[in-house]
C-alpha cells in the first residue's frame, strides 16, 4: 500500500534520535520521507553532522529508526540483508585476508562453494581493474586501491542497492575523480541501484541522477534536483558549474 | 675493490650479529669459572664444566628419581594440559566478554576480585580441594604405567598452573575483541554474515594477534607456575622437584641444570610463539 512503482527503497516519514553521553536526546534525522527509483543513482549531500550517513545504516538494516520505516521492495529492512550492500569510508576490508578472499567473502558468508566464489570474485576484481592484485593484503594497498576492493566485495554479494557511505572521502583528489569515472562505468555496466553519500557537491553533481540536498543537524531535505545533463560530465560545462553554485548557495543558507 | 668492500660488510655484520648476542653469556660463563675456582665449594656453586657435563648427558639417571630430560618432559606434560585448559576457558570467555557489555559487566567484578591472588597463594585451598587427587583418581585405572603416567597429573598441579595462564590470556583477549574496528563488524552484517560467523570469521580473527600475545605471557608465567606447583605434597616428578629434591641432597649442580633447562624450554615455547606472531600476523602491521 506503501509502495510506489518503479520504487526499490522507499523512506517514510523517517526520524533518528540519539542519547548522548550526557544524556541529552539529539535529534539526528527528522521526518524524512524519499522514494529511491529503481537503477537510479542517488547522491545525498549534505554538511557533515547532518544525519546522512545515519540515513544509510538504517537503510542498510544497522541501526534501528526511532519513527518511521524503510521498505525495500515492499520488505519492511529491520535488519542487514543481502539484496541491500554498503560500502564504507574506510578500514572496511578484513585486513587477514587476500583481496580476492576479501572479496568473496559475502558469498562465503552465504554457503556458495569455494571454486564458484573465487570465479566470481576473479570477475568483479576485473571490473574494478584490480585482478593483478588478487593476492595481496590489504595493508599493502593504496587508500584508492583499497575502494577499489571494497566496490567489488559490495558487488560480488549481488546486491540489488548499492548503499555507499563517502566511500571516497578519505582519497585525494585526483585517485578521488579516478574512482569516480570508474564507479560510473561500473554502474552503468551492472545496472544497481545506488545511493551515494558525500558531503562533496562536485562528486554529487559529477554523479547523481538526483541529489538530495540535505540541511543541517537536525537533518531535513531541503531540496531534491534532478540532474539531466549526459554522461560522462565535464566539469568545464556551464551547466555543470551553475548546478553547483546553486547547490553551494542552498546548502550555505542551511547553516 | 667496491665488491669487496661489500663483500667484507656483509660479513663483518653477519659476524657482528652472530657475535653479539653471544657476549653476555660467555661473560657469564667467565664470571662463573672465576667465582667457582676462588669459593672452591661445590655445594655453594659447582664448576660450569660439572654442570654442563649433566646438560650434555640429558638421559642419564640422576639422583635416581629419572634423567633431566625425563623430568622435564613431565612437568612439559602438565603445563600443556594446565595451559590448555585455561586456553580453552578463557578464550570463548574473553571473546563474549569483549562483544557483550552485558556478560562483561556480569563477571568483571567477580573475576577481578581473584586476579590479584599469586598462584601460589592458592595451594593451600587446592590441596584442601583436591589433595593427591590425579587424573588417575579421575579415570579409575589403579595400576600398571598407565596409572604411573596419569597419577603424574595432580589437579591440584593444573589448577594452580591454569590460574596462573588465565588471566593474562583472558585480559589480552577481552582488549583485542574490545579494539576490533566496528566497521570490519558492520561489514560482516552487511554481507550477510550471523552473529556466529561474526565470533568466528570476524571477531577471532581480528583479535587473534592480541589473544596470541596473551597466550604467549600465559605460557610463561605458567611454565613459573610448575616449579610452585611441583612443590606441593604428592609430587615425585617433574624438573620442579627434581630441584628441590637435588637440594635436600646439596646437589647444587643439578639445581642449576635443572634451573638451565627451564629456561632453555620456557624460552623455546617462547620463540614458537613469536615464530606464529611474525609468520601470521604481518597484516598487522599496516592494518590501521
Amino acid at each position: 500500500m506503501n509502495h510506489v512503482n518503479g520504487e526499490i527503497i522507499g523512506i517514510r516519514q523517517l526520524s533518528k534520535e540519539y542519547t548522548t553521553e550526557k544524556g541529552e536526546q539529539l535529534l539526528a534525522v527528522d521526518d524524512i520521507t524519499l522514494t529511491i527509483p529503481e537503477k537510479s543513482f542517488t547522491c545525498i549531500v549534505g554538511p557533515s553532522g547532518c544525519g546522512k550517513s545515519t540515513i544509510l545504516r538504517i537503510a542498510a538494516g544497522l541501526e534501528a529508526a526511532s519513527s518511521g520505516t524503510v521498505h525495500y521492495r515492499s520488505n519492511l529492512v529491520v535488519k542487514p540483508c543481502g539484496e541491500i550492500g554498503l560500502v564504507f569510508q574506510e578500514y572496511s576490508l578484513f585486513p587477514w585476508l587476500t583481496v580476492i578472499d576479501n572479496v568473496a567473502a559475502g558469498p562465503a558468508f552465504s554457503g556458495v562453494s569455494k571454486s564458484e566464489r573465487i570465479k566470481d570474485a576473479l570477475v568483479h576484481l576485473r571490473m574494478v581493474n584490480m585482478l593483478e592484485f588478487k593476492d595481496a593484503y590489504p595493508h599493502e594497498l593504496s587508500g584508492g586501491m583499497r575502494q577499489r576492493v571494497a566496490i567489488a566485495r559490495a558487488l560480488a554479494n549481488k546486491p540489488d542497492v548499492l548503499l555507499m557511505d563517502e566511500p571516497f572521502g578519505a582519497l585525494d583528489a585526483h585517485t578521488r575523480i579516478l574512482l569516480q569515472r570508474e564507479l560510473l562505468k561500473v554502474w552503468q555496466l551492472t545496472r544497481k541501484t545506488i545511493v551515494l553519500v558525500t558531503h562533496s557537491v562536485d562528486e554529487a553533481v559529477y554523479l547523481a541522477d538526483r541529489i538530495i540536498v540535505m540541511s543541517n543537524r537536525p537533518g531535513r531535505i531541503r531540496t531534491v534536483l534532478e540532474v539531466e545533463m549526459d554522461r560522462p560530465r565535464s566539469r568545464a560545462n556551464l551547466q555543470f558549474g551553475q548546478l553547483t553554485d546553486s547547490i553551494l548557495k542552498e546548502l550555505e543558507y542551511g547553516n | 675493490m667496491i665488491l669487496s668492500r661489500k663483500l667484507e660488510y656483509a660479513m663483518r655484520t653477519r659476524v657482528l650479529s652472530l657475535t653479539v648476542p653471544m657476549m653476555a653469556p660467555a661473560l657469564l660463563a667467565v664470571i662463573w669459572t672465576i667465582l667457582a675456582h676462588q669459593i672452591g665449594n661445590q655445594v655453594i656453586l659447582p664448576g660450569i664444566d660439572q654442570v654442563g657435563e649433566l646438560l650434555r648427558h640429558p638421559t642419564e639417571d640422576l639422583i635416581s628419581m629419572g634423567s633431566l630430560a625425563t623430568n622435564v618432559l613431565v612437568s612439559f606434560v602438565r603445563v600443556i594440559m594446565g595451559y590448555a585448559v585455561a586456553a580453552l576457558v578463557a578464550i570463548p570467555l574473553g571473546v563474549v566478554m569483549g562483544y557483550y557489555g552485558f556478560i562483561f559487566k556480569f563477571f568483571n567484578g567477580f573475576l577481578n576480585l581473584f586476579r590479584p591472588i599469586p598462584p601460589l597463594a592458592w595451594v593451600p585451598l587446592v590441596m584442601a580441594w583436591f589433595g593427591i587427587s590425579s587424573l588417575a583418581t579421575l579415570s579409575g585405572v589403579e595400576t600398571g604405567l598407565t596409572f604411573i603416567y596419569l597419577d603424574n597429573i595432580k589437579f591440584s598441579m593444573l589448577f594452580i598452573i591454569f590460574i596462573g595462564a588465565f588471566y593474562p590470556i583472558l585480559t589480552s583477549t577481552i582488549h583485542g575483541v574490545r579494539s576490533v574496528n566496528a566497521t570490519l563488524i558492520d561489514s560482516a552484517r552487511v554481507l550477510g554474515a550471523n552473529e556466529s560467523q561474526i565470533f568466528r570469521k570476524v571477531l577471532l580473527p581480528a583479535a587473534m594477534p592480541s589473544i596470541i600475545t596473551g597466550m604467549r605471557i600465559g605460557l610463561g608465567i605458567a611454565w613459573m607456575c610448575l616449579v610452585s606447583a611441583e612443590m606441593l605434597p604428592g609430587s615425585l616428578s617433574g624438573i620442579g622437584y627434581m630441584i628441590t629434591h637435588a637440594f635436600t641432597l646439596a646437589s647444587t649442580d643439578i639445581v642449576i641444570a635443572g634451573m638451565i633447562s627451564i629456561g632453555i624450554v620456557g624460552a623455546s615455547m617462547d620463540m614458537v610463539f613469536r615464530h606464529i606472531e611474525q609468520k601470521n600476523f604481518s597484516w598487522r602491521r599496516l592494518a590501521e
